[in-house]
């Protein structure tokens, strides 16, 4: 049993969570997960770690309501348990000193990104983060994010915050303004990582791109994770979840995000949380 | 008096009526039947049967016991050797071991060793199983990774000799491949949660949701504990590596019967975990892991279920009570016949399989008839879902951690006859070791290693 000890709302439909877990929070790393079953007849979901304390032993989770798991997770309160909380899964983040950095997301990827964005400035880069949203009120961790970044850039669908409009536009501007980028970090909604790998690809910047696909035990062994990469299959539970963003075959991905569509839907519905 | 011929038949669930739920399909002996089977037991005095067990089970002498309608005394008797009688007793090959070595084979059918193994199991679980008394501690701590059945039976073995004995298991249920893996028609998990329980009661901890070189560094584990198994089993699913592969509808087996039977997709929505069968399913490969699939299809509510495999049924690696089941229950079995790639809709959902038919050509490494294309063969099946059960690699979590073991060509842990791997103190067993096998032969593997660690330990 895990116990929830902070609970906080980021956003309407987000929510971070710092769960008493001190075997992950001693040995998490940038860019790994978890997997988490909230009781007996839950389902087991991947969630990015979003930071993790090791002297107080707590992981934060920041996950969006969406689905029947995700929708339960928002009820639980403060002290409420957690029935299963396995991690830190998946390869780490590689940090290194690149040079200049841009740390891009998008939504609720956003969280994910947080650590790496942290990661890559301790070690002496020159982080560029841009960050995008639907609108001003689903923004999150804008001031965490501030706080370790060299410069900050923000973008939302209906102009309520920074720039009207989506991440690859900011990046655009920057790149036709003469900034110049080492490597990027994309998180966030598929179709972003891919409209902005495409654009990275066209000037020659290393992406990196965190996948978060379907998955039930997260440690390698059913394969329903699986993403095609450069035309080879890899399992993003152990192979990632990064990979090389201009690699990815990001429609496949989609599509294999909504092979349980219907079934969540009807869920959601049993469950009254539609 | 004339030895009977044949064993005294188990009862079975009607195939009709058992394809629509996921109770057990035997029903079991009873008491009568029991003694009547074990009084067709010769009672060698070589015990031909014992040489053919893994785990060395005296098996005469617990014939004896039933024989004279002591029950408890046969369990006791199984008991010195195999932790998990009531899962053996269900899901060994007792054709090819104790029963294929059985005297009586020369006029008939061996002794139904599995269903009496099976009856005194069962008929202990019902009373109430007996914990015996806890040795004298000895001072040393073993740890074990993974809590499927070569795990659980180092860790049995261990605590039954007195050591201070912790299995890290990454998942949030013990009993591995036995839980996540085999259906509960086949083996009710509550049958294998009481027989972890007997273990827990032993005294062995069991600690879930730990995935060791991830959630506990192995730097850690080495420190702490003085010896180490390693059991994380072959769960790495291999694909076909053909077109459209990542199609949805198409799953691994694992996925598939984890999905299933771990997270209890057939009773969605119940619980959260959902499965999606569709109309017609066609599982890849001819093995028990394939009988498992094409007949938990059928259970989920396929219309038709189909077993694709490149040889003929003589080849099948599968049990012949496996494959007489699926018979029974209605899966057919399209034999000489190859996939060559998936075929999807626009929105990426499996629709077809495209294959090409087969001949057998001449034995290969395996011993068995290469399969050979025949060119021009080729032909659609139309398919809604497919399960690959073309086999599993082994874990290779561990090996990852722990870069000075040696491994074997497939990405094994090579081991001795002992189980004992090429660092001292750690030692390995089951199908990490051996590739995907048998449970029984994982758990053989598990109790020579018990007696390696203990002799490692006494030293």
């Amino acid at each position: 049993m895990y116990r929830i000890v902070e609970k906080k709302t980021l956003s309407e439909t987000v929510k971070l969570m710092k769960i008493e877990a001190p075997y992950i929070a001693r040995n998490a790393k940038a860019g790994q997960f978890v997997m988490l079953r909230i009781d007996e007849k839950g389902e087991r979901i991947p969630l990015t770690i979003a930071d993790s304390d090791r002297e107080n032993g707590l992981v934060t989770i920041i996950f969006m309501e969406i689905g029947k798991t995700t929708k339960e997770l928002g009820t639980l309160k403060v002290g409420d348990n957690i029935l299963n909380f396995v991690g830190p899964l998946g390869k780490p983040s590689e940090i290194e000193r690149y040079g200049r950095v841009a740390c891009i997301g998008g939504g609720v990827g956003i969280a994910p990104l947080y650590p790496i964005i942290k990661a890559l400035k301790q070690v002496g880069n020159h982080v560029t983060s841009i960050l995008g949203a639907r609108n001003k009120s689903l923004l999150i961790l804008e001031e965490e994010i501030n706080n370790w970044s060299d410069e900050l850039y923000i973008a939302t669908d209906d102009g309520s915050k920074g720039l009207k409009g989506f991440v690859s536009d900011v990046l655009q501007k920057l790149i036709d303004e003469g900034k110049t980028f080492d490597i990027a970090w994309v998180v966030g909604p598929v179709i972003m990582m891919k409209v902005v790998a495409n654009l990275t690809r066209k000037y020659n910047i290393k992406t990196v791109v965190s996948l978060n696909p379907i998955m039930v035990d997260g440690t390698g062994m059913c394969g329903s994770c699986r993403v095609s990469v450069g035309g080879k299959t890899m399992f993003a539970c152990v192979d990632g979840p990064e990979f090389d963003g201009h690699l990815v075959d990001y429609d496949n991905l989609m599509q294999r995000n909504n092979r349980f569509i219907e079934e969540e839907r009807e869920s959601c519905k049993l469950a009254g949380v539609l | 008096m004339a030895v009977r011929k044949t064993k005294y038949e188990m009862p079975e669930q009607d195939p009709r009526e058992r394809i629509k739920n996921f109770d057990e399909v035997p029903y079991g002996y009873d008491a009568d039947t029991a003694i009547k089977e074990a009084q067709r037991c010769l009672q060698c005095k070589d015990k031909p049967c014992v040489l053919g067990c893994p785990v060395g089970i005296d098996i005469p002498r617990f014939i004896a016991a039933i024989k004279e309608g002591d029950f408890d005394k046969a369990i006791k008797i199984i008991k010195e050797k195999s932790n998990l009688p009531a899962v053996c007793g269900r899901v060994c090959p007792y054709e090819e071991q104790c029963e294929g070595n059985c005297r009586l084979k020369k006029i008939g059918e061996p002794v139904g060793i599995g269903r009496l193994e099976r009856f005194v199991a069962d008929y202990e679980r019902e009373k109430g199983i007996t914990i015996p008394s806890k040795p004298k501690p000895i001072d040393k701590k073993v740890v074990v990774i993974g809590a499927g059945p070569a795990g659980l039976t180092c860790a049995g073995d261990l605590v039954k000799m007195g050591y201070d004995v912790t299995i890290f298991e990454a998942l949030h249920a013990p009993g591995g491949v036995l839980m996540y893996g085999i259906p509960e028609f086949r083996l009710p998990k509550e049958i294998v949660k009481a027989e972890v329980d007997y273990i827990t009661k032993l005294g062995v901890k069991i600690i879930y949701d730990v995935v060791v070189g991830k959630t506990i560094p192995m730097e850690e584990i080495l420190e702490e504990y003085d010896a180490v198994f390693i059991g994380t089993g072959a769960g790495l699913p291999r694909f076909l590596g053909i077109e459209g592969e990542n199609l949805n509808g198409v799953y691994s087996a694992n996925e598939f019967l984890t999905r299933v039977n771990l997270m209890k997709a057939y009773l969605f929505t119940e619980y959260d975990t959902p499965v999606k069968i569709g109309r017609i399913v066609a599982t890849f490969g001819a093995g028990n892991v394939a009988m498992d699939c094409a007949r938990t299809a059928l259970r989920l509510g396929a219309k038709k279920s189909y077993i694709i495999y490149r040889r003929t049924e003589k080849e099948m690696p599968a049990r012949e009570e496996e494959i007489e089941h699926a018979k029974e229950e209605g899966v057919e079995f399209k034999l000489l016949t190859n996939p060559i790639r998936f075929i999807g809709d626009e929105r990426g959902n499996l629709k077809a399989v495209e294959c090409i038919r087969m001949k057998l050509g001449e034995p290969d490494e395996s011993g068995r008839r290469r399969p050979i294309p025949i060119e021009g063969s080729e032909f659609k099946i139309d398919i809604d879902t497919a399960l690959i059960a073309i086999g599993q690699s082994p874990n290779p979590l561990i090996p990852q951690v722990m870069k000075d073991l040696k491994l074997g060509r497939k990405g094994n842990i090579e081991i001795d006859e002992m189980g004992r791997t090429n660092i001292p103190g750690i030692f390995a067993g089951g199908d990490i070791a051996t590739g995907a096998a048998t449970v029984i032969l994982a758990m053989g593997a598990g109790k020579k290693a018990a007696k390696a660690i203990h002799e490692y330990l006494s030293n």
